[in-house]
């Protein structure tokens, strides 16, 4: 009898706590779902525009998306025809570890046979990386074929955001979404979709 | 004490024991009779937490935890409030000297064996302390919404990234937006202000109480329980009060000044406690030159750097902190302080403050290749010193340690 009771006591506990346990989760749901981006903040950032016509061969501006900044580059040919060169320093030459949203469809991995768009965002931790394109020894690497340096970590990309072996990056630049409407280029959104 | 009593004290104290509390946590608390100027660190981290809770306060009235408005904000304090200045310079300064005097505090634990039987959980305790210092001085530091802050909330935030599968969706649930915004600023400010500040003191409560229960250790390692009077008072103690508020007053005193010409002349702490970048308002489209970590953050940043590989870097600087809280497991040895520690204790003990200095001066310089090598040397002798001391401290000969105090 006595351990009749015990044994129906210790059933009963457990599933007092069982149905606690599930009601406490239920109830942590908003507390944590409050803590996701809100409305207004998945609202805000539609796409920019860019005139890229005016832009020197070589050269790289910023623009801001989302309030993230976001690289163009205008490639000479002569840097174009060195990015196979340089792959077998590179970790991920073909991006494959990572979505490519404009895979194999140019060397500069964007929709553009001259133009690199490139979430200007190191993929170690957050920082800028700075563009370097001249090919000189650097305090980083004595052979430094051009390229991005973040000055956080030390970690190096090519000219079209490729990474380099060795580094603390885990991947490739991102390549944001985008489309160029002959010198017009639309950054945030793909060819069609409103 | 006894129910005839009158007055309005003694209602007061039959219904709440003051007297007996004050007498047993203060008063005749007994401590050891012999100590040195390393244990008068505890007291002073409780100095600087009233000091950071009431600046913390009176910056409250005048800061505004917005995207737009928390930059403007600080730099109304510091000019328009009337001596806003000496009150923001308070607690920054406040935040520099309270992880000062936790880290020596620290040292001492390690030095005098402070964690071992029966303070293991003094020790932890302390540690979460530690740790809850960590997140609210971090918390604290993106504020401003400086430069340094941005920049600085980015890599810590970022390092969520590296957690694999959750990684991306736990930085954008942190931030609340997808880079950081108001709404990761109103939720840190939450955070550093109620949240943290709340635990923070139940943890400091409880590090008292598991003290107050074992008693404090001293120096020589003793254990003054052993030979107690016959009201079970150790013989080798004194009465908290008077004889230890003294020795707290003189070092509070110190102190004071230590603090005061800091908060006046040097707040900025060469760039170390107040980095110059966070002069500059955030701006998420450019990075700083340099981005390193205030003082107190930077050996293990160090060692995050030293790490060539993101999943990596978080891992061992997890590992550094959590290694902390085993230590009273780590050490065998017979003997508590280093006084009649063996010779492997006290090379290990040598090498591992330097190393540990090493990696502080590493953590706030930019990387290049030589460095990047001197912090992988300097992470590798931290977790030595932890991961051998089993070995270390039960194979050396330790000195007979004395009967009494």
């Amino acid at each position: 009898m006595e351990e009749k009771i015990t044994t129906r006591r210790k059933v009963l506990i457990g599933m007092t706590s069982a149905v606690g346990a599930v009601g406490a989760s239920f109830a942590a749901v908003p507390f944590i779902a409050s803590w996701n981006p809100s409305a207004k903040a998945k609202a805000f950032g539609g796409p920019v525009k860019v005139d890229v016509s005016k832009m020197q061969i070589g050269q790289k501006i910023q623009v801001a998306w989302r309030k993230q900044p976001i690289f163009v580059i205008r490639h000479s040919k002569e840097a174009l025809q060195n990015l196979s060169n340089v792959e077998p320093k590179l970790d991920d030459p073909n991006s494959l570890k990572i979505e490519e949203p404009y895979r194999d469809e140019n060397p500069t991995r964007s929709t553009s046979t001259e133009y690199t768009v490139l979430a200007g965002v190191c993929t170690h931790l957050g920082c800028a990386p700075k563009y370097y394109p001249e090919m000189e020894s650097k305090p980083w690497d004595e052979s430094w074929v051009g390229g991005f340096f973040c000055p956080c970590h030390g970690s190096t990309f090519d000219i079209v955001g490729r990474v380099f072996k060795g580094v603390p990056a885990p991947t490739n630049l991102k390549v944001p979404p985008h489309y160029f409407d002959g010198s017009i280029l639309t950054i945030g959104e793909e060819r069609g979709t409103v | 004490m006894t129910q005839e009593s009158s007055g309005f004290f003694n209602w007061i104290n039959n219904r709440l024991p003051i007297v007996n509390t004050f007498e047993r946590h203060l008063s005749k608390h007994p401590v050891p009779k012999k100590v040195n100027f390393w244990y008068m660190f505890g007291a002073l981290a409780s100095v600087v937490l009233i000091i950071q809770i009431i600046s913390g306060i009176w910056l409250m009235f005048g800061y505004e935890n917005t995207e737009e408005g928390a930059f403007s904000s600080i730099e109304f304090i510091m000019r328009d409030i009337e001596y806003g200045w000496i009150i923001r310079y308070m607690h920054t300064t406040g935040a520099s000297m309270f992880f000062a005097v936790v880290y020596l505090h620290m040292f001492r634990g390690l030095l005098y064996g402070s964690y071992q039987k029966p303070r293991e959980l003094v020790w932890i305790f302390g540690m979460a302390i530690y740790l809850a210092m960590m997140a609210e001085g971090f918390l604290g530091y993106v504020l401003p919404y400086g430069q340094m802050s941005y920049w600085g909330a980015q890599v810590i935030i970022s390092l969520f990234g590296a957690i694999p599968y959750i990684g991306e969706s736990l930085e954008i649930w942190i931030r609340g937006d997808y880079y950081i915004s108001g709404a990761t600023i109103s939720r840190f400010f939450a955070l550093h202000v109620v949240a943290l500040p709340l635990i923070l003191i139940a943890l400091v409560f409880m590090h008292l109480i598991a003290l107050h229960e074992v008693g404090a250790g001293n120096p020589e390692g003793v254990d003054i329980e052993k030979h107690v009077d016959e009201d079970g008072v150790p013989l080798d103690s004194v009465p908290f009060f008077p004889y230890k508020v003294l020795n707290a007053l003189v070092a509070i005193g110190i102190f004071g000044i230590v603090f005061s010409v800091i908060m006046f002349f040097f707040p900025e702490g060469g760039g170390y406690m107040i980095e110059l970048a966070n002069f500059e308002e955030a701006n998420p489209l450019i990075t700083p030159e340099h981005i390193a970590p205030v003082w107190y953050y930077s050996p293990y940043y160090a060692m995050l750097r030293a790490v060539p590989d993101k999943l990596g870097g978080l891992i061992v600087m997890a590992a550094a902190i959590a290694i902390l809280f085993v230590v009273p497991w780590l050490d065998r040895s017979k003997a508590a302080s280093i006084r009649y520690k063996g010779i492997l204790s006290k090379i290990a003990m040598t090498i591992f403050v330097i190393s540990w200095l090493m990696l502080a001066w590493l953590g706030t310089v930019p990387v290049t290749a030589l460095r990047t090598n001197l912090s992988i040397i300097g992470t590798v002798i931290y977790f030595a010193f932890f991961l051998l001391m089993p070995i270390y401290t039960s194979i050396e000969k330790t000195k007979p340690v004395p009967e009494r105090l």
